[in-house]
């Protein structure tokens, strides 16, 4: 199973993808937030970041997909997961939908490789037809 | 010339007080081409390393640098906190076990902190970064040196340098960081980053000049 990482500079946005990616995941996919720093403010930190990657690692998942919002998300992102112990990817797609899109396929047992190319195929989704 | 813990901890606070200053210029700066938070960010990020350098104040230069790269890490919240700590912690990384430093191991301590800000940022000299203050004065420094100026004259050098560099980025196109998503907008500004870069090598050279004024007294 690959778990999921939403990193935001604000809390509530992590907080509140993380709910809406849970309730398409019917809760077969592990989900963190990793939003704002530790005081609540807005802003990305390593080190929250990585309290939230190392939690996640400690659980039984084979892998671990990364979604982020932008700027410093990035710098600070790869900051935490140097050293991560278990395969992971750091996505380049919209956070909402990537997460959503990636939440479908991890749950129902993609690997790494497929959860991170739905949550990328995104970058191309349509929402408005016709 | 000799650097001991006690200089470094002068550079570290004078840099905290020098931002405090500057924070709402800095913060200016940051507002046409940026999120309007690099003062307010570095001032909460140095503020923190303030509070924490007594902890650290009788440990090695290594461990201060490196306590004061954490901290940056963990408390500036924008991109600045992990390209800032990381070349604090690669200069820690260097000076590990030091107490003293000679001017060669300033030099390869300023190296190391630049390749840290290049690794992290995947940037170059030329993107409207802090690597664009950081870069030339670093050049100049050595140069300088290999020329045979003392570390006083070379660092003199170098912060000419910097601003110059730092200047050059106002008709630089971004191509790192949030102030690249206005693309050609980003033009006409002097980065933020460049700019704090650039506060950090004037405090570095007068705590220089100070060293040597109390050598020679």
């Amino acid at each position: 199973m690959i778990g999921m990482l939403i990193v935001s500079h604000s809390r509530k946005i992590a907080e509140g993808v993380q709910e809406l990616a849970e309730q398409m995941g019917q809760q077969q996919v592990l989900i963190r937030a990793a939003g704002g720093m530790s005081d609540g403010t807005l802003g990305t930190s390593a080190e929250v970041i990585h309290a939230a990657a190392t939690q996640l690692g400690s659980t039984p998942i084979d892998g671990l997909l990364v979604l982020l919002d932008l700027g410093s998300a990035v710098l600070s992102t790869e900051m935490a997961l140097e050293g991560f112990a278990k395969p992971f990817v750091i996505s380049d797609a919209p956070l909402v939908e990537g997460a959503i899109m990636a939440v479908i396929e991890a749950a129902i047992g993609g690997d790494l490789e497929r959860v991170a190319a739905a949550a990328e195929r995104t970058k191309t989704l349509r929402k408005l037809l016709g | 010339m000799r650097i001991t813990t006690d200089y470094v901890i002068q550079f570290l606070d004078t840099v905290a007080a020098r931002i405090k200053e500057q924070r709402a210029y800095l913060t200016e700066l940051d507002s046409p081409i940026g999120d309007a938070d690099h003062g307010t960010n570095l001032d909460r990020g140095f503020s923190a390393v303030v509070a924490k350098l007594p902890t650290v104040a009788d440990k090695d230069i290594g461990t201060i640098l490196k306590t004061t790269g954490m901290t940056l890490v963990s408390t500036v919240g924008g991109s600045s906190g992990p390209l800032y700590g990381t070349a604090f912690l690669r200069a820690g990384t260097v000076l590990s076990d030091r107490y003293d430093l000679a001017d060669e191991d300033l030099v390869a301590a300023l190296e190391a902190a630049l390749a840290g800000i290049m690794m992290r940022g995947k940037a170059q000299p030329g993107e409207k970064t802090m690597i664009d203050t950081l870069a030339p004065a670093i050049d100049a420094l050595k140069s300088a040196r290999a020329g045979g100026a003392d570390l006083v004259t070379a660092v003199r050098e170098a912060t000419v340098a910097a601003e110059l560099g730092m200047q050059a980025t106002i008709p630089m196109l971004a191509t790192k960081g949030r102030a690249s998503y206005l693309g050609e907008r980003s033009i006409g500004h002097q980065d933020p980053g460049a700019t704090s870069a650039y506060l950090m090598i004037t405090v570095l050279g007068e705590v220089v000049e100070q060293i040597a004024a109390k050598a020679s007294s």
